[in-house]
């Protein structure tokens, strides 16, 4: 197809052509065209369906404010959908391909609703889909979704890069026409750091789309040139094709940068988008307005579009919208495209200005417009052919960005427009078109004093060049006195006339409703082009004015941001960091299994050459290790160094038992509250000098107790002589448990360790394998004869290997922590599913820990009444009657015969194991008065698994529960 | 946000967890007030529309509390002090 409809002029590249297709079928264009541009140029109108009537639509703008041309670009796992044919920027290659509809753009099976638009008026969904509650799911919301989609999603990892960055100015310049041009050019000159970003691929805003001068020269090639001044500072940093999405608190911006859109695929190893940060110290909006349409039946159709776009399509791109091109308008700005249209070449049949009493009341053309109804100031009515329509009904400033912060525009009666009032963002000036001075002249002038007050510049400023000055006449049309048809104020989510007259009438009149009921203004567009216009109709229908009708507000962002783009690099394996433990090569190496626990990856299992099922893994490396020896990576665990003098009297708060009496060289089982009563946390403490101490927490709390460590040191106890430091990543340590793990480390630990020189709960520093400084514990989690040994972190891979080779002869089991939480379960230790955020010291069968002697937090408010319940949850242990039964942590007890509900729950399985020793599932529970129903038979029931089995409540102490083992 | 930090200057409030009203400074005596007062310290909190003096962690960066004042309708920061100055000038010391 050639390009029919492309005419004389232009900033386009007519040396150079692009090659590209659209639903299959091939055209070109040229660099510097946009999608819209390039197949409005082959003739092309019809780019896409409406999303609910599937109404056949054509672009109505020119740029982001879109609500039509939405198309699916590039195939594969590059497609991306709903993307805005008119700032799709071509590329030789490109693909595109229409939307919501089937089989074909020209015939949608689908516009059987435009037929029964009756049905689906405004609010139809609250209405018709209401009853019976069961369908919402599974009949009415797929049914929905399908009918109201627009496009879809390649369902392919996005091969693409994204990124973030974070950039710093003392100036923001958002949007680079003539405001934001003189804005940059103000400041860039006086030598303040700048940055201007505009969303446009090309600098100049509407000076590119205007035929206006500046100076002697055409505005367009005034642009330039400033951007060629401005692009020779070291100090402004240029940031075209990139959109400003959102004015965050204390100068803080967010943006979008687009490096790879333009092109078939970004350049090798480069990002396609990046999301910056930019913190401005202050910054000047200069976002321009968008020109709203005016509402009439049928004003919908494919070659019907707003005034300043046709003429942008004209002047900018050197396209026609059609050969027979009729202007509707209410202002002189509307004119305008007349006068260009006619200056080009374009046969322009008629300018209907509404300000002489002449108005479109109807149009034609099922596919494309092919004539309208005009009825002149007496009621005449008569039909002109047409191919085309350009319409306005004046602009809105855009002044999104100002009320990210909440600020309401006000009215401007003069614009007939809203426009930014006082209380926008702090630091945030508003220029040119954005506050409602529409002339170029004005543009440039508050251009440039926005920066000189923004910056408080006082040295000598940038002349203003000469540049038209009209005054804004608009007399408002908002929509035309209606028939029987639909007009349409929001395009992109077809709301009507009738559709606010509906609202209106049944008293949806606030504009939060209006915008809910009738969804004007919610979908990607937000509205851009139909905001006002359902305001305003509705002020009209409610007897308002449109400042008393309100507005709605703007939330970032301003303009859609591709998810990719949010995640970042923060997606499949970089999606957080990862924490390596110090035995994670060893463990790689032979084949574990891990386990992600928050950021660490621990070993789960290690499974040995035949094993084929996790369990065969975990029950070996139990026995194993209660026959003879296993070692675990502990170096999870949180380990916090407290020193200082009043490091005893410290911990004696912190922690519910006392510290402070604690022997050097010794360690103890600390229980941690907070301040609510409920226990936050435990693990061993060991006092390794007078005034040292080194606390472990649980892996999952250790960022947060050291977190309240350090609120307790500094807010509370501000004067007490304590010193914290997290000591987690400097020291690998490692559980050795079993009848041997004093034989093994008497092979490595240069001192004696024998029971009498490090009896049970000792602690202290030691050396090993000749002189490595090294921390050894005599703790045991498992209930074995067990000690924990410490090295510095980067030793910690040495010492596994060494600990293997060395203690060879007793067989030692590398156990992860599946086998550690099976030999704590048989143990009765409480862990994650006990410490579980609501449990107390009583419920664990650890009340006598809290002291009532000092003052720790939480002391106090475990003494209530209603975390002292003799009857309340107590832990107990479980097994099932049948030891081939299994049981599943999270089922709930209940008395032989009791009705599984609620009212006869009385507790609930917290962990469960499989117990090698025991022969059977085992597990801990919270049961309510459960101390004394030890020996009792219940049941354990799980409704969501189907379990319901006999279990007999026992001690917690499954395993060893004199505590000989750990002793010995 | 911006935090400025009164020690290291402005600081990107990503750098910061946030706990809360600062009035969590003022706890009462643990071996004199009862449960009374502990109750009001632990659960009761004013959700003023306006200043607001709340405690942030510099959890990365050099682990300082600090009592920040923000208004909680405009997010605009007028005072940025040491949490540990702010429970020093309330009385408390050991």
């Amino acid at each position: 197809m050639t390009q029919s409809n492309r005419i004389s002029g232009g900033q386009i590249d007519r040396g150079q052509t692009l090659r590209f297709t659209f639903d299959g079928q091939g055209f070109t264009g040229h660099p510097g065209d946009t999608l819209a541009s390039a197949l409005l140029a082959n003739g092309v109108r019809l780019m896409g369906r409406s999303f609910k009537y599937h109404r056949p639509r054509g672009p109505l703008t020119a740029g982001s404010e879109e609500p039509n041309a939405l198309v699916e670009l590039r195939s594969g796992a590059r497609r991306e959908p709903n993307t805005r044919a008119t700032v799709a920027e071509l590329f030789d290659g490109l693909e595109a391909t229409s939307q919501n509809r089937w089989p074909s753009l020209r015939f949608d099976a689908m516009a059987v609703n435009d037929r029964l638009s009756s049905f689906f008026a405004a609010g139809f969904y609250y209405k018709t889909f209401m009853w019976p509650r069961s369908f919402w799911e599974k009949l009415y919301e797929p049914i929905i979704r399908r009918a109201a989609g627009l496009g879809s999603v390649s369902r392919e990892e996005d091969p693409d890069l994204y990124d973030k960055g974070f950039l710093h100015c003392d100036l923001l310049v958002i949007g680079a026409g003539p405001a934001g041009l003189m804005a940059a050019l103000t400041a860039g000159r006086a030598g303040a750091r700048v940055i201007l970003a505009d969303e446009d691929f090309r600098m100049g805003g509407r000076l590119n789309a205007e035929t206006f001068t500046i100076g002697q020269v055409a505005g367009a090639d005034w642009a330039a040139g400033v951007v060629t001044e401005l692009a020779t500072m070291p100090n402004v940093r240029l940031m075209p094709r990139t959109t400003v999405i959102g004015a965050f608190d204390h100068g803080i911006h967010g943006a979008v940068e687009r490096l790879g859109d333009h092109l078939a695929e970004p350049a090798a190893g480069k990002p396609r988008q990046i999301l910056w940060r930019i913190y401005a110290r202050r910054s000047v909006l200069a976002g321009g307005a968008t020109e709203r349409p005016i509402a009439f039946e049928n004003n919908d159709r494919p070659g019907i579009m707003l005034a300043g776009a046709m003429r942008a399509y004209a002047n900018r791109w050197a396209v026609t919208a059609g050969q027979r091109v009729a202007v509707f308008t209410n202002n002189d700005d509307g004119l305008r495209t007349a006068a260009d249209l006619r200056a080009k070449g374009v046969d322009l049949v008629e300018v209907i200005d509404s300000r002489k009493g002449d108005m479109i009341v109807d149009s034609r053309g099922r596919l494309g417009l092919k004539s309208v109804t005009v009825q002149d100031s007496k009621g005449q009515r008569r039909d002109i052919t047409v191919d085309a329509l350009a319409v306005s009904g004046g602009w809105n400033p855009n002044v999104n960005l100002y009320s990210h912060h909440r600020a309401r525009p006000v009215w401007d009666d003069t614009i007939v427009a809203f426009v930014p009032g006082a209380d926008g963002p702090p630091g945030l000036t508003v220029a040119g078109a954005a506050a409602g001075v529409l002339s170029t002249h004005g543009a440039l002038r508050t251009g440039r004093d926005a920066a000189i007050a923004a910056l408080g510049l006082t040295g000598a400023a940038p002349d203003l060049p000469e540049a038209e000055d009209a005054t804004p006449r608009i007399t408002p049309l908002w929509h035309v006195p209606q028939g029987k048809g639909r007009a349409w104020i929001d395009q992109q989510n077809d709301v009507t006339v009738k559709d606010v007259k509906l609202a209106a009438q049944e008293n949806f009149i606030s504009v939060e409703h209006l915008k809910r009921y009738t969804t004007l203004g919610m979908a990607t567009d937000q509205g851009k082009t139909g905001n006002v216009l359902g305001l305003a109709v509705m002020a009209e229908l409610t007897g308002r004015s449109i400042p008393q009708t309100g507005t709605t507000i703007y939330r970032p962002p301003y303009t859609p941001v591709a998810m990719g783009t949010l995640a970042g690099r923060s997606r499949g394996a970089e999606f957080k960091p990862v924490r390596m433990t110090p035995s994670h090569h060893w463990a790689r190496e032979q084949c574990a299994v891990f386990v992600e626990v928050g950021n660490w990856l621990r070993t789960q299992w290690v499974p040995k050459d035949g094993e084929t099922e996790w369990r065969q893994s975990v029950d070996r490396e139990v026995l194993a290790t209660r026959r003879s020896v296993g070692i675990c990576d502990v170096t999870t665990l949180g380990k916090i160094d407290i020193q200082g003098t009043d490091a005893g009297a410290f911990l004696d708060r912190v922690y519910a038992n006392t510290f402070s009496t604690l022997k050097v060289g010794k360690c103890r089982y600390g229980l941690m509250l907070r301040e609510d009563g409920l226990v936050y946390d435990d693990g061993t403490t060991a006092r390794l000098a007078e005034h040292e101490y080194v606390m472990t927490t649980t892996t999952a709390n250790a960022v947060g107790v050291f977190r309240h460590l350090e609120f307790c040191r500094q807010c509370l106890w501000p004067d007490m002589d304590v010193q914290l430091i997290s000591t987690t990543e400097a020291w690998a340590q490692f559980s050795v448990a079993g009848p041997n793990a004093r034989n093994l480390l008497e092979k490595i630990v240069d001192q004696d360790i024998s029971d009498a020189a490090f009896p049970y709960m000792g602690a202290g520093n030691v050396t090993v394998c000749g002189g490595l400084r090294a921390r050894l514990f005599r703790i045991s989690f498992s209930g074995e004869l067990a000690f924990e040994i410490a090295v510095p972190t980067r030793y910690g891979d040495a010492l596994l290997r060494e600990m293997l080779a060395r203690g060879a002869e007793y067989d030692p089991v590398v156990y992860g922590t599946e086998a550690l939480g099976v030999m704590r379960v048989e143990k009765g230790h409480v862990a994650g599913g006990e410490l579980n955020g609501q449990s107390t010291a009583l419920n664990m069968g650890l009340g006598k820990m809290v002291s009532q002697k000092k003052d720790s937090i939480g002391r106090v408010l475990s003494t209530r009444e209603g975390l002292t319940d003799p009857e309340g949850y107590r832990l107990v242990g479980v097994r099932p009657v049948d030891p081939a039964a299994r049981l599943t942590a999270g089922s709930h007890f209940l008395d032989i015969g009791a009705a599984a509900v609620a009212a006869n729950d009385a507790g609930w399985l917290t962990s469960k194991v499989y117990s090698p020793h025991i022969g059977s599932d085992i597990a801990l529970g919270y049961l309510k008065a459960g101390a004394g129903r030890i020996g009792q038979r219940m049941r354990a029931v799980n409704l969501l698994a189907g379990q319901d089995t006999e279990v007999e409540i026992v001690s917690p102490h499954f395993f060893d529960p004199e505590g000989e083992r750990l002793r010995g | 946000m911006i935090i400025n930090h009164p020690i290291l200057g402005p600081r990107d409030a990503q750098e910061f967890v946030y706990l809360g009203d600062a009035a969590l400074i003022d706890r009462p005596d643990g071996m004199t007030d009862g449960i009374e007062a502990f109750h009001t310290y632990a659960y009761l909190r004013d959700n003023p529309a306006g200043d607001h003096r709340e405690l942030w962690y510099h959890e990365q960066g050099d682990r300082s509390w600090l009592v920040v004042t923000r208004n909680t309708v405009t997010h605009e920061i007028t005072k940025v002090e040491l949490a540990r100055d702010v429970a020093r000038a309330m009385g408390r010391s050991t």
